[in-house]
């Protein structure tokens, strides 16, 4: 399938000519989604497959990762599809995707039983008070780089502080949120305003 | 065994509220996982979150410890395939045909609108567990020292965390 797409903007992504082994594409998911840690992953992918193996040029990162950011799902697990998928096609897809959730899901689960066992210890409780305070400062840093190159201007602004106070202030659920807000925003943006095109390649290159 | 229906809908579900990240989804996971399902205490479900910012690869694999608090090996099985099956499949499509919609002029205000959204939900997600976690002056503490650390050095995140735990074993005993 993936063969027999045009080649444009988002289709073959091989820079070298060779096409890599599947075998290949799970293994450098499995490494990276071993070693990424704390929501880096982007940064991770980007050195190893643009930098590292040279499966895709930067642009065409950067377009990937938009289409990652407007879906639903993590931007971890939807970039190792869709360059699983222009890599190795559907078997592709399905490599990078267990490779990279495989770690982390084996992580987890031990946690989990670990936690059943011995989270109401007192010091275990004091130690992941720690844990979750730490979490966000870590999660809130995260997107105060991403809000700092992302939010251009007073509409970007507004919808952010209408989703913020929508959910945390009128207890408005996410979904309701999503759709409401969401579609506000997307006609805000409807297409014929004039600087569409360059806004998209300023937030395409923010996500970097 | 009763239930994995239960946590492959309540998963799937969330799955598709992470646009833009998986924090977007916190407060409909607390409201489900805590309050409809009684399936983790709230602070039970902010430690499993937390220690899930740990954990390498995607940052939501948390709900792995999630389904394997309420259901054993199976429960953690599901409800990472539920969470990450279904917008798998939706990526996989739309990653197809997304060069099909270049000329569609929609695509550019979709993308445009949907940022500011995405971000306005994380931050909505964070401040859900911000109430949850920050309870007193160590635990602000805390969240400053890693927020300035995450923001002016390079030290690996997941180490942060584990300084985060190492004051919480000694002060918030």
């Amino acid at each position: 399938m993936s063969e027999s797409v045009k080649p444009s903007a988002a289709a073959p992504a091989v820079a070298s000519k060779e096409v890599p082994p599947v075998l290949d594409v799970f293994l450098t998911f499995l490494i990276i989604g071993a070693t990424s840690f704390g929501g880096a992953v982007v940064a991770y992918l980007r050195s190893s497959l643009v930098g590292k193996k040279k499966w895709l040029d930067d642009t065409h990162f950067l377009e990937l990762m938009s289409i990652s950011n407007t879906l639903p799902g993590l931007n971890a697990t939807n970039m190792s599809i869709l360059v699983g998928d222009r890599l190795r096609g559907t078997v592709g897809a399905a490599a990078a995707l267990i490779g990279m959730c495989l770690p982390g899901f084996i992580f987890m689960t031990v946690a989990g039983i670990m936690y059943g066992e011995n989270g109401d210890r007192p010091i275990v409780t004091a130690m992941l008070k720690g844990v979750a305070a730490a979490a966000v400062g870590l999660i809130s840093a995260t997107w105060f780089q991403i809000g700092k190159k992302s939010v251009k201007g007073f509409y970007d602004a507004f919808f952010i502080l209408a989703a913020v106070l929508a959910v945390n202030h009128f207890k408005v659920s996410v979904p309701i949120v999503l759709i409401g807000v969401g579609a506000l925003a997307i006609f805000t943006n409807r297409p014929g305003k004039q600087r569409q095109k360059e806004a998209l390649s300023e937030w395409i290159s923010s996500l970097r | 065994m009763d239930q994995l229906p239960a946590i492959a809908r309540v998963f799937g579900y969330l799955s598709l509220l992470t646009v833009g990240g998986g924090m977007a989804a916190f407060p409909e996971m607390k409201s489900l996982v805590v309050d409809v399902h009684h399936w983790l205490s709230y602070p039970q479900l902010i430690h499993v979150y937390s220690v899930g910012q740990m954990a390498p690869g995607p940052n939501m694999m948390m709900v792995a410890a999630v389904g394997e608090r309420v259901s054993g090996l199976s429960g953690a099985a599901i409800a990472a395939l539920a969470f990450f099956v279904p917008t798998g499949l939706l990526t996989f499509g739309v990653g197809r045909i997304w060069n099909r919609l270049a000329n569609w002029p929609w695509r550019t205000s979709i993308q445009l609108g949907l940022a500011p959204v995405a971000i306005g939900l994380a931050v909505a997600g964070t401040v859900t567990l911000g109430k949850g976690a920050i309870t007193n002056w160590v635990t602000v503490g805390v969240a400053l020292a890693v927020f300035i650390g995450t923001l002016r050095t390079k030290i690996n995140p997941a180490l942060l965390i584990l300084c985060g735990a190492v004051v919480g074993a000694i002060a918030l005993r």
